[in-house]
């Protein structure tokens, strides 16, 4: 494939562009599966008369809708932060894609730290979302955003201890390697270690998503909408897909990291099926705790990261390392 | 406690009849409202508050109503008072029972009847700008609407 | 906070926190209608409330004084439109009362059945609304809404096949019904109570089985016995806090007098004691609809004649309270008659209003998350509240 001789550069910049498409077109059907889904759970259709059957071209209506909506901005906000905050919001979400490879040498950039650069740079949606809370110039959203501070802090390092287990278990940050890792046995499968690292993965991940149980900031029964009550028109319409480009982002770092990524029976060609479809049974679960759980409160939400999760994650990766170096002393 | 019991209290103390009717009703004068209030409260043990309400008796003046009951005995007391003809001052039964709180307040906007002791008298079903009382006889249903602000 | 308000007041605690004032409301997700809370906040915590109600107020009282007996009735099913059934049949039994006119057994059992059916669906749509409160609209507390409201429009079915009507129904008259029960309804009925009463077990899975739902709900908005008694709270609140006083029970109207069924109590007096004691209800509701539909007795729905005139119906002097146990509580309504064909004055005692009236007694504490919880477990309809 590399036979046109274009500089490394161009290249990526090819691959990166490829992907976002791909990708925004994605999160547009995944809010379709969303929909549909809760609506088969609620013993409703969903969306169904734009585009028959089954409303498929939905997402795309929105998506005109949303931009041709009026772009309020509210004359008492802090107009720079405010304008800001979706694109802040976006750039992580869709940043943290670069690093996903879809199948083997089929990505934007396989780094050698890719999980960590996805960790890192994922926790990074906290200052749009501030920035969004703040600047509107809204109590809801002020609230909104001091949740969202509250809570992204407690479970990011949940997150990041559960997704350090596989790292461990591989012994590398590299995407590609820790799949490579996974031939013969996924991680989930991995005896104890994985299944509590794949459930304690699921859990910050909702929260990390800021998903029912754990939506506190966007709340709307209380905040009504939380840090995005002011925005609307495109403004809006990038908050969403950041949100679902995070989600759908999440999702594929699960699966590659416990569900053993494009590894499936068939052709090698089939590689990226797989880790698509295992992504959206990631996020089918995630969605099926969505519409069947209450909320909980800031201060239980809270309570169950610091208390619970915390040092559960933190004894779980002791013992994966514990694990990892007697099976190493064991000539494993 | 029966009806029969209170009944007898009620007449020993205050000297009045308590008519029986599904409960006991007792008239009062208007100075003994807060202390008959405290009677039932204490001694006859109606700690549920009911309801309040008053009644236009147009040039005989305003009827308060006071419904209060125990609720382990099944004893229903309504407390009533008239106010002399252009009398609008009532004690309030508030610093009491705290259902009170609202029901004066309702009674305040559509009575004008003003709860003397109520630590929040404030209009609350009417806009605050609200001028009169609607549920005044007098208050003729025909009155030409303020003009929209 | 924002430059247009001239001041703003900051009051600083010895605790070093700024206060919030933040307004919930009239126009708000889970303000269940238009109700205003003041809410003053330290962080997430709520450290006073201040209640504003009145943007549905239509004045029924003064209404009630300008319409006859034959009038009002219609529009009294406006005053607490989410159980139109029991606010009309709270008039007519007022009116009954004072003018000492009789209804017939039939008629009595009829009430009985369409006033139980009606407390089905108010507490399905109570259900439905306050896990929408603790769920959101978009995560599970809309689908257990969506499955609430498929099953009160079951209810709703019956009862346009009854009056015609949906939702204000106009089916009590002084003396007796409207309207009889067409062919085959009761069959209907007993299979809507039936399918119902499945599915409550269903529901009790879904919430009661889910530690979030627990620990969202017990131990929030306790509301003692003493504070429910001063307030005068009625209705599921007052049978959550320990006390046992259901008026089906304490002065029975309507037959109540002939039916079997248990005044469900709990007593710790928080959102999870109101909610059971709804579920229990949900079912005493079952039973008392099933004995009904058994001992219907035949016979006539009215002892008066059909309606002709808007006058036709005189009180004599007099005055009287009349009270029933609606879906939230108390329904009362004081009528004093001086003998024409309108009320001289009347009274509503909305359950509705003193049941609100004990959220500042209960809110303070608590975080904001919880406010929304409290107000949906007290189940407030601002139509009865406003009146």
């Amino acid at each position: 494939m590399t036979s046109v001789t274009l500089p490394p550069v161009a290249w990526h910049a090819i691959e990166a562009f490829i992907v976002l498409n791909v990708l925004l077109g994605l999160v547009a059907y995944v809010t379709l599966l969303e929909r549909k889904f809760a609506a088969r759970m609620q013993s409703r259709i969903g969306p169904y008369y734009v585009g028959r059957p089954h409303g498929w071209l939905q997402p795309i209506a929105d998506a005109l809708k949303l931009m041709m909506k009026e772009d309020i901005v509210p004359t008492t906000s802090d107009r720079a932060v405010y304008n800001l905050a979706p694109i802040v919001f976006l750039v992580p979400c869709l940043l943290i894609f670069a690093t996903i490879p879809f199948a083997p040498a089929l990505g934007v950039a396989d780094l050698n730290i890719g999980v960590l650069f996805f960790l890192a740079v994922s926790s990074l949606e906290i200052v749009g979302l501030f920035m969004g809370g703040w600047g509107s110039n809204n109590k809801y959203a002020l609230l909104s955003a001091m949740r969202a501070v509250n809570q992204i802090i407690s479970y990011d390092l949940p997150f990041i201890f559960a997704a350090l287990v596989p790292v461990v278990l591989a012994g590398s940050m590299q995407m590609s390697a820790i799949v490579t890792a996974q031939h013969g046995l996924w991680f989930v499968a991995y005896p104890v270690i994985g299944q509590l690292a794949f459930v304690a993965f699921l859990v910050a991940t909702l929260a990390a998503e800021n998903r029912v149980p754990f939506d506190i900031l966007e709340a709307e029964s209380e905040l009504v909408a939380g840090f995005r009550v002011e925005y609307s028109g495109m403004k809006f319409a990038l908050i969403q897909l950041a949100e679902y480009a995070h989600m759908l982002g999440t999702s594929f770092l699960g699966a590659l990291l416990f569900l053993g990524g494009w590894l499936g029976p068939g052709p090698a060609a089939l590689g990226p099926f797989w880790l698509l479809l295992k992504a959206m049974v990631i996020f089918l679960l995630v969605t099926w705790v969505r519409w069947s759980f209450v909320r909980i409160r800031v201060d239980q939400i809270l309570a169950i990261s610091w208390k619970l999760l915390m040092p559960a994650t933190l004894l779980l990766l002791l013992a994966t390392g514990l694990v990892v170096a007697t099976r190493g002393a064991g000539g494993g | 406690m029966t009806a029969a019991d209170a009944r007898a209290r009620i007449q020993e103390r205050f000297g009045v009849d308590a008519v029986a009717d599904g409960g006991l009703a007792v008239t009062l004068p208007r100075d003994r409202w807060p202390e008959f209030a405290r009677f039932a409260h204490d001694e006859l043990g109606c700690r549920y508050f009911n309801w309040l309400s008053a009644v236009d008796w147009k040039d005989q003046g305003f009827e308060v109503l006071c419904r209060v009951e125990n609720l382990d005995t099944s004893l229903v007391v309504t407390m009533r008072t008239r106010l002399a003809a252009g009398e609008t001052r009532c004690p309030s039964l508030t610093p009491l029972y705290r259902g009170a709180n609202w029901m004066e307040r309702e009674c305040y906007d559509m009575f004008g009847i003003v709860f003397e002791g109520h630590p929040d008298l404030r209009r609350i079903l009417l806009s605050d700008d609200w001028e009169g009382y609607p549920l005044r006889k007098d208050y003729a249903v025909d009155t030409p609407l303020a003009p929209y602000r | 906070m924002a430059a247009t308000q001239t001041q703003q007041v900051v009051e600083v605690g010895y605790g070093g926190n700024e206060r919030l004032m933040m307004n919930m409301g009239p126009q708000h997700p889970s303000s269940h209608g238009v109700f205003r809370m003041i809410l003053t906040l330290e962080g997430e915590t709520v450290v006073a409330v201040d209640a504003v109600i009145g943007y549905l107020h239509r004045c029924h009282e003064k209404l009630g004084e300008s319409l006859t007996y034959v009038q009002y009735p219609s529009i009294a099913s406006k005053t607490d439109y989410v159980a139109a059934m029991t606010a009309e049949l709270a008039y007519v039994a007022a009116v009954e009362k004072i003018a000492k006119i009789d209804v017939p057994r039939r008629a009595q059992y009829l009430r009985v059945i369409v006033a139980e059916l009606q407390r089905i669906a108010s507490h399905c749509l109570w259900l439905g609304t306050w896990c929408l409160d603790m769920g959101g609209a978009l995560g599970g507390g809309a689908t257990v809404f969506l499955y609430c409201i498929r099953e009160r429009e079951m209810v709703l079915d019956r009862f346009e096949e009854l009056t015609g009507a949906r939702l204000l129904y106009g089916f009590h008259q002084t003396g007796g019904t409207r309207y009889d029960m067409p062919a085959g309804w009761d069959k209907k009925v007993r299979e809507t109570v039936d399918f119902i009463e499945k599915r409550l077990d269903e529901y009790e899975a879904m919430l009661e089985d889910n530690t979030f739902f627990r620990v969202r709900t017990q131990g929030v908005g306790v509301i003692s016995r003493e504070v429910a008694e001063a307030v005068g709270v009625s209705g599921p609140l007052i049978r959550g806090s320990g006390v046992a006083y259901d008026v089906r029970r304490a002065e029975p109207y309507s037959s109540y007098g002939d039916f079997d069924f248990v005044v469900p109590v709990e007593t710790a007096g928080d959102c999870y004691a109101r909610y059971r004691v709804r579920m229990v209800e949900f079912r005493q509701s079952i039973r008392i609809v099933r004995q009904a539909l058994d001992g219907l007795p035949e016979g006539p729905i009215s002892s008066r004649p059909a309606v002709k005139s808007v006058a036709q119906v005189r009180v004599p002097k007099g005055e009287g309270y009349t009270r029933i146990e609606g879906a939230r509580g108390e329904i009362g309504c004081y009528i004093v008659s001086d003998g024409g064909p309108k009320p001289y004055r009347l009274k509503w005692r909305g359950a509705s209003f003193s049941n609100l009236a004990v959220l500042p007694h209960i809110v303070p504490g608590h975080k904001v998350a919880d406010v929304v919880a409290i107000m949906g477990s007290v189940d407030p309809v601002f139509g009865e509240v406003d009146r």
